[in-house]
This record gives C-alpha cells, sequence and structure tokens, in this order.
C-alpha cells in the first residue's frame, strides 16, 4: 500500500512540474521584454547587430519558441537549468547557494512562527472571551492585515536606525569577506529578517489553532473528562494538545509558499542575499534562465512541505498510518 | 476554569458581547452587523474622495519644508521634495483600491465560473478544474507574481494583470466544494431528469446558491489583491516609480529611513493597514450575513 501511496504522489509530482514548466515557459515567451536587451544591461546602444547576433546565439535565442522549449526540457531532463544572466553561473549552482542562504532564516521563522502561534492559539482557546483572548485576537488579525515588507520597515527603523542594536543590511558585516564571518555576526544578522517572517507567519497558525482548540473544549470527550474532575493544565496536556497538534502541523507545513513569500520581501528589505532577493533581481533584470529554475525549485519545495506534512501526520496520528496500512485488524 | 462557566454559560440567545457598538446602544446583532459594515463603507468612500479630491494637492512641491517630521500643517509630515505625506498617502491608497476592485472582481468572477463548471458539466472538468486549482498553488504565490508581472512586460499593466489573474483558486475551491454539494442534491437530479442541459442547471441552481459565499469571497479578495500590489510596486516590478502608489512610497522611504525620516514608512503603512483592515470588517460582517453557517464565533 505505501509503494502506491508514494508512486501517486510521485505521479502528482511529474505532472505538476509539467504543467508548471509549460505554462512558466509560455509566460516567458509572452514576455515584451528583451532577453538580449536584459542581458546587455545599460551597454546596450554600444553593441552592433553582429554582436547581438553572437548573443542570440550562445543562449540559442535564434530558434523558433517550440524549438527551445524542446531544447530547455531536454536539459531540463539531464538536470541541467541553463545560465543565469546576471550571475553568469549555472542556474543550479546559483540556486543551490543561494537556497542554503535562505534556508536559516526560512527555518528559523518557520519554527518560532509555529510554536509561538500554536501556543498563543491554546491560551486563546482556553481563556475564551476574556481580555487576553481578545487581544491575541486582534494582534493576530491586525498581523494578517499587515504588508510583510512594511512590517520589515518597522524593524528596520526601530531596531537598526533608531536604537542600532541590530545592522541594517546583508547576511555578514559589510566590508568582511563573507566567509570569514562569525556564526555569531550571522546570527546577528538574521535576526531581524527572521523576527519579521516569524511576526507576520504567526497569525494564521494562532486563529487556526484557537478555533480548532475551542472545538475540542467542546466535544463530548473533554465534557466527559470535566465531569470526571480532569482539569487546568492536565486537561489541556492530555485532551488538547496532541488533538489540535495535528491540524496545527498540517497547517505550517502547508504554509512554506506564503513563507517564500514573505522571504523575497523581507530578504528584499533587508538586503539579505538569499534565494528571494535573486528572484527579485531576476525578475527585474530580466534573467529568464534564473526565473524558471526558481519557479520550479520553489514549486519542489511547496510540494516537499505538503508531503511532509502528510508524513508527519502519519506518525502523529496513528490512526491516519493505521489507514495508509490498510486497516488492518 | 473560566472557560467552562463561558462555555456552558452561553445559550444562543443570550446577548453577544459588544465593543464599541454596545455603547451605542446596539445589543441587536443584526443592528451591529449592519452598522459595522455601514462604517467600513462609509470610511472607505470618504477616503477615496479625500484621495480624489487632493491629488493636486499630492503634487504640489515646497522646497523650504522638505523632510519635516509630522506637524498640524502636514500629519503625515513631508518628503525630500517638502510634498504633503498625507496627500500623497491618500492618492496612493485610491489607486490601490482601483486596483484592487479591478483584481478582486476579475478573480471572484473566475472562481465563479469554474465551480459553477465544476459543479454542472461532470466528473472530468471537474478533474481539470481542481488540478488547475493545484497548479496555481504550486507554486509560490508572490513567484507567481513576479513571473506574471514579467510576462505582462511589468509596468502597470503587468502589476494588474498579475494580480487579477492569480487570486481565483482559493475562492475557486470553496465554491467548488458548493457547487458539488448542491449538485448532488435531489432538486438537480430531478432537474436533469426533467431534461434540462448543464448550463441550465448552472445557471438556474448553481449561480444562485453560490451567490452569498461569491459576494462574500469578492470582499476578502480585496486586502490580498491590495497587499500584494503593494508588494510588486515597493519591489520595483509593479507601477512605475512616479506613480502615487502606497508600495512606491514605502520604497522611496527606505531610502531615506536611516537619515532618520521614520515617518515617511511608518504612516503610510499605519493607513494601509487600516484599508485593509477596513475592508476585512466589511468583508467579515457580510459573511455574518449573507452566509450565517460560516462564521465561527
Amino acid at each position: 500500500m505505501a509503494v502506491g501511496l508514494l508512486a501517486g504522489r510521485a505521479g502528482r509530482l511529474a505532472l505538476l512540474l509539467v504543467g508548471v514548466a509549460v505554462a512558466c515557459f509560455a509566460l516567458m515567451e509572452l514576455s515584451p521584454v528583451d532577453p538580449i536587451d536584459a542581458y546587455v544591461g545599460a551597454e546596450v546602444t554600444r553593441i552592433g547587430p553582429e554582436q547581438r547576433a553572437l548573443i542570440a546565439e550562445r543562449f540559442g535565442l535564434d530558434e523558433p519558441p517550440l524549438v527551445r522549449f524542446g531544447l530547455w526540457a531536454g536539459r531540463l531532463l539531464r538536470g541541467d537549468l541553463g545560465t543565469s544572466t546576471i550571475y553568469n553561473a549555472p542556474v543550479i549552482g546559483v540556486i543551490a547557494q543561494r537556497f542554503v542562504a535562505s534556508l536559516a532564516l526560512l527555518a528559523t521563522a518557520w519554527a518560532l512562527s509555529g510554536l509561538l502561534g500554536f501556543g498563543l492559539g491554546i491560551l486563546a482557546a482556553v481563556k475564551r472571551g476574556s481580555p487576553v483572548d481578545r487581544a491575541i485576537r486582534w494582534w493576530a488579525y491586525t498581523l494578517a492585515s499587515a504588508p510583510t515588507f512594511w512590517v520589515a520597515l518597522l524593524l528596520l527603523t526601530t531596531f537598526s536606525v533608531t536604537l542600532g542594536w541590530t545592522p541594517v543590511c546583508c547576511a555578514t558585516p559589510v566590508g568582511i569577506d563573507p566567509a570569514d564571518a562569525t556564526l555569531w555576526q550571522r546570527l546577528h544578522h538574521l535576526l531581524l529578517p527572521a523576527a519579521t517572517l516569524s511576526l507576520v507567519g504567526i497569525a494564521p497558525i494562532t486563529l487556526h489553532t484557537r478555533e480548532q482548540a475551542i472545538e475540542i473544549l467542546r466535544s463530548d470527550f473533554v465534557t466527559f473528562a470535566r465531569a470526571q474532575g480532569e482539569h487546568g493544565r492536565g486537561l489541556v496536556r492530555h485532551r488538547l494538545l496532541r488533538n489540535v497538534a495535528v491540524p496545527a502541523l498540517l497547517l505550517q507545513f502547508a504554509s512554506l509558499s506564503e513563507l517564500f513569500g514573505g522571504a523575497v520581501l523581507a530578504e528584499a528589505v533587508f538586503n539579505y542575499p538569499g534565494l528571494g532577493q535573486s528572484t527579485v533581481q531576476a525578475g527585474l533584470r530580466g534573467d529568464v534562465p534564473l526565473l524558471l529554475g526558481i519557479a520550479l525549485f520553489t514549486t519542489l519545495f511547496v510540494f516537499a512541505g505538503n508531503t511532509l506534512g502528510d508524513v508527519v501526520h502519519g506518525i502523529v496520528d496513528p490512526r491516519v498510518g493505521s489507514l495508509h496500512r490498510g486497516a488492518r485488524p | 476554569m473560566t472557560a467552562v462557566g463561558e462555555t456552558l454559560g452561553r445559550r444562543p440567545g443570550s446577548p453577544p458581547r459588544a465593543g464599541a457598538a454596545k455603547s451605542l446602544g446596539l445589543t441587536d446583532r443584526r443592528a451591529r452587523t449592519l452598522v459595522q459594515i455601514g462604517l467600513g463603507v462609509a470610511a472607505l468612500v470618504a477616503m477615496v474622495i479625500a484621495g480624489t479630491m487632493l491629488a493636486p494637492a499630492a503634487e504640489l512641491t515646497d522646497l523650504t519644508a522638505r523632510r519635516q517630521p509630522p506637524s498640524l500643517a502636514h500629519p503625515f509630515g513631508t518628503d525630500w521634495l517638502g510634498r504633503d505625506m498625507l496627500a500623497r498617502t491618500l492618492v496612493g491608497l485610491r489607486l490601490s483600491l482601483a486596483v484592487g476592485t479591478l483584481a478582486a472582481s476579475v478573480s471572484a468572477v473566475v472562481a465563479l465560473l469554474l465551480a459553477a463548471a465544476a459543479g454542472a458539466l461532470g466528473r472530468r472538468v471537474d478533474a481539470g478544474v481542481s488540478w488547475l486549482v493545484d497548479l496555481f498553488l504550486a507554486v509560490p504565490h508572490l513567484v507567481l507574481l513576479i513571473l506574471i508581472a514579467f510576462a505582462a512586460g511589468r509596468g502597470a499593466a503587468g502589476v494588474i494583470i498579475a494580480v487579477a489573474v492569480t487570486h481565483w483558486p482559493s475562492l475557486t475551491r470553496l465554491l467548488r466544494g458548493e457547487a458539488r454539494r448542491v449538485a448532488a442534491s435531489d432538486y438537480v437530479a430531478a432537474s436533469q431528469r426533467l431534461g434540462r442541459s448543464g448550463w441550465w442547471v448552472a445557471r438556474r441552481h448553481l449561480l444562485r446558491h453560490l451567490v452569498p459565499q461569491f459576494t462574500v469571497g469578492l470582499v476578502l479578495l480585496f486586502p490580498h489583491a491590495i497587499l500584494h500590489e503593494a508588494a510588486l510596486s515597493f519591489l520595483g516590478l509593479g507601477l512605475s516609480p512616479h506613480a502615487p502608489a502606497i508600495g512606491i512610497i514605502l520604497s522611496d522611504a527606505m531610502r531615506y529611513l536611516s537619515a532618520g525620516a521614520w515617518w515617511l514608512a511608518v504612516l503610510p503603512g499605519v493607513a494601509l493597514l487600516a484599508v485593509v483592515k477596513a475592508v476585512d470588517m466589511v468583508g467579515e460582517n457580510l459573511r455574518a450575513l449573507l452566509d450565517p453557517r460560516s462564521v465561527h464565533e
């Protein structure tokens, strides 16, 4: 059964990737931005038609669209995503290097927002109707309406400009070779971008957890436990936490798409050299191979999140696991 | 345990908790909902009117009053050209609302049509619609926005198209579930036995049934559309740097942040937040009015 399930997943992923690849390639074809102009940049007036032809030949731009798609897809299947025009390096290498930089940011924010949001949601549900609950709800709704980049700007103004506690930009101190930066320096630079992403990510998980927890507090088995005299922390720990943890985990794993979107904005504000910043640069400077590569890579990233969510769901909730194994008696 | 008394003590008919509305003497829930919708709409309309009237003032430069912190004459301060930031913010928000209206309407109509088709035209179409939704949700939304903005040649057209064509998937998923539920009902089966075509069923049964959720969904798409337009413009992939858009104002503000001009970033952002919250309030109250089943206290 497990093998069949895995095969089904792989099939769905393959179909999705094909869909994304075709759609994105078509989108890039639609773009009126001339790839040669984008590659050459400001020097565009200084090159002649012969040089244009040479550049077109080098990137294979002189072929018709369908042929180019065939060539691109063929190379893609061999694991070659082409060459990024703005970094002048293989797209795969650029994505790998940039993603590792983003990973620290994404992982910190993911874990922090998950834990804090879950805790706040439980607290709000247990104290339902009290000022604590209302404050938490107001806070979550406000954060959900706040633009990510503005939250980043606020933190930057407060902590970097006014208080001077944190650096204004980048992942390592300016003027030092990034390879020489100490762990402490890296963490120091990570602090505000991670705080931005965590703050923004807390809202959905808090509201969702609160709603689920209230539902469970209303259920028959909690009423029964209460009738037996269970209350307070014991009730929360034995009856509530595990039941609410399952949907919360699923939501958190499904939030990778939003998380990456937030990272794009936070990295733009803090000039943090991660994959999000590369996405913006690729869009601004017309780096088609890199844009295509990032679209495919982030599709994989989001899909991996959803799949991991299901796997963890099976581990945390034994009922799901037995279902997958065919529910033997 | 206060939660116990809270849960058990409240009967359905007991008066609800109320904040500001209660002090107005509005204990009736329906009246309160209507008042909140009215207030939200009035605030938004007032803002659009103010934005229209202040459009010329937002362009006025006064080089003798550059980069002034907030004061009575300039509640939001002035920028590096001496322009009044309150006027610029209001004009920017009007632009945001215009883009948001267009984008939310297009997306909501697309969602409605796809959902009705999925409900009325059988399993294959339904599977196709579901796959399309999955495809659009597979790529992170912001990446998709950047791709489409790039494909449409960046600029104003790019951002409007990008925001308009990417906000339908989640609403489609919601409406599709509802449409499938209605499509499985007895009265639809009866209509089909009477020889009605798929489109007739879609028009007469499904679309009408979907109207409340569609209306609420339309309003609640607004905030997303506004925030995404601002984000794209902020990143430099949206409206032109000369357009008086809120994203542009904030990205300009970033350059003057280290000089201590905090008001350039903080106050326009607060105004944007207020608009998003106002639209949200209208949407949530509209949901309570039109689609009471889906409301959780």
